[in-house]
């Protein structure tokens, strides 16, 4: 089992959530984050005081998958959140041990 | 009496009063969220402790008969309490006296709000009230009666009661109070900024305004409240007071338009806080010069305003005292402008105007409108450095860095003013419910 980890646009969720959808992913878990990468934040102008803000809010997608479907769904994550411009994102793919549904006890993929 | 002229001008205090809570809002969305509280409540007590003090001694202190025909100050018990005003034939020009004490009420109440934004997150609540109070008594007043207190003439033109010195003697105009209201504010604003000292953050982190649509709401209200300051002014529903309202219509306009072009071309971008801002300072301009200029004159003090205080509210950065939401930028310089260009733009086309320097009248009257200003200036700064400096000394002025860092809604008003998350909180100590039950049960019965 994997875990992929997604930040993304805030702007590019639903389309990254029709592409899981497509590909017959079930669940996810989707929280607020900030950040930022190489190219750093922006600046804001108030009152002519510049402001730089490195910390760019971000949402951060997270989907369990069972290993045959890792590929696709990184490859519909990438393709969905893609905007072409700075700040789109990453995708990264972590393994998993244990995933237990605590409704039922259920283990592994039965549990995704 | 005129009943047209004293609805306006009843209508028109109530608006000025609208005012103070506009600006509050104006001033509340400038600060973080931790210290938007603390900001709206320095114009609430402004409200209180004005209020209170102009029925006992503000009034008689402004409008008063002249100690001693100086020209400096009315006589502070002759009014005391308003109880001699309330009979019907208690008249000034062509309405009620009370209606007039009603609306210069709210001039003073605003302009010791004014100060406030100087000396955002960092002031304890009950100094800045023990100050507010200080401040009226002692600096406002005065210069009110200086600016607003007009000679008493009879029908042969012998005046039978002197007023004050700006506006008699001197001849300045200052029509709705750039001098008594925003220089006297912003000379206040500086001297009060010097004293308390800069923000731990500043000017690193300058603080991002939290709300910019409370700054639009709070520009809003303002500049509808300010058509009451300004055409009210005229103290009747006349020609002058139409003059007046489409001044104060255009010339901030025209500032909005300044401010904005000089940000487009300083910054890159024309934003919110600018318009908003450029709104204010085009109402300040305008103040003084609203019954003496011409639309197109008000256009040209308004757009030429709006620029120089774009300019102007980075000054303290060169200098380095942290005047939090720009009172000197906007307020001092904003009513220096004002103030000067009646000498340059004034025109005897309009209802209390007098030919300025563009329009044939030489510097005689820009020379007035200089003493006038820099005369308001040097008063109010000193008083209220020597009336900051007091506070400090005797009860103490800044809350701790602390505090500060915690934020001063949290620390000075054991409040927060916005709950977005799963913050849990139970009732420490307040009325047991049982016993509010019973009282319920009690008041059924």
């Amino acid at each position: 089992m994997k875990l992929v980890t997604a930040i993304v646009q805030p702007s590019k969720l639903d389309d990254v959530k029709d592409a899981l959808e497509r590909l017959g992913v079930l669940g996810m878990t989707v929280s607020q984050t900030q950040g930022y990468g190489r190219q750093k934040g922006h600046t804001e102008v108030y009152r002519g005081a510049e402001y730089a803000v490195d910390f760019i809010e971000k949402l951060r997608v997270e989907v369990l998958v069972d290993e045959s479907n890792v590929d696709k769904v990184v490859d519909g994550i990438v393709t969905a959140a893609r905007t072409g411009r700075v700040g789109d994102g990453k995708v990264w793919v972590t393994s998993v041990d244990t995933v237990v549904r605590v409704r039922t006890g259920e283990t592994g993929v039965e549990a995704i | 009496m005129n009943s047209g002229d004293t609805a306006w001008v009843l209508v028109s205090a109530a608006l000025v009063l609208l005012m103070t809570p506009g600006l509050a809002f104006f001033y509340g969305g400038m600060v973080r969220s931790r210290g938007v509280l603390n900001m709206l409540m320095m114009s609430l007590g402004s409200i209180g402790v004005v209020g209170v003090l102009w029925v006992l001694i503000g009034y008689s202190t402004a409008f008063g008969s002249d100690i001693g025909s100086a020209g400096l100050l009315g006589n502070p018990a002759e009014f005391f309490g308003l109880s001699s005003l309330l009979g019907e034939d208690q008249v000034s020009g062509t309405i009620p006296t009370l209606a007039f004490v009603g609306f210069q009420a709210m001039f003073a109440i605003i302009t010791v709000a004014l100060i406030s934004g100087a000396i955002a997150d960092r002031a304890r609540f009950g100094p800045w009230l023990l100050f507010a109070g200080l401040w009226a008594v002692v600096v406002y007043f005065p210069v009110a009666h200086w600016v607003f207190a007009f000679d008493t003439k009879d029908d042969a033109g012998n005046v039978t009661a002197v007023g004050g010195w700006i506006a008699n003697r001197l001849a300045a105009i200052d029509f709705a109070g750039g001098t008594a209201v925003h220089i006297n504010a912003g000379a206040a604003a500086l001297a009060l900024a010097l004293v308390l000292g800069k923000r731990q953050s500043w000017p690193k982190d300058p603080g991002k305004p939290h709300n910019l649509p409370f700054v639009v709401l709070g520009a809003g209200l303002l500049w509808f409240g300010w058509f009451g300051f300004n055409a009210g002014s005229a103290l009747a529903a006349n020609t002058t007071a139409a003059v007046t309202l489409v001044n104060t219509l255009v010339a901030t306009s025209a500032a909005t338009l300044g401010w904005l072009l000089a940000e487009r071309i300083r910054d890159g971008h024309a934003t919110t806080f600018g318009a908003a801002s450029g709104i204010v300072a085009g109402l300040v301009a305008i103040t003084p010069a609203c019954s003496s200029v011409t639309p197109l004159g008000a256009i040209a003090v308004g757009a030429i305003t709006g620029v120089v205080c774009a300019l102007a509210v980075s000054l303290k950065y060169k200098f380095g005292y942290d005047d939090s939401l720009d009172v000197v930028g906007v307020h001092l310089v904003g009513g220096l402008m004002g103030t000067l260009l009646v000498g340059l733009f004034a025109s005897s086309a309009a209802p209390a105007g007098v030919d300025g320097l563009f329009y044939g009248g030489g510097f005689d009257q820009l020379w007035r409108q200089a003493v006038g200003a820099v005369a308001v200036l040097a008063y109010s700064f000193v008083l209220s450095l020597v009336l900051a400096l007091l506070v400090k000394a005797v009860v103490g002025f800044r809350v701790s860095a602390e505090d500060e860092a915690v934020g001063i809604d949290e620390t000075e008003h054991a409040e927060t003013a916005y709950h977005f998350g799963a913050e849990r909180s139970a009732r420490r100590s307040a009325v047991p419910a049982d016993e509010v039950e019973r009282k319920l049960e009690g008041s059924r019965a």
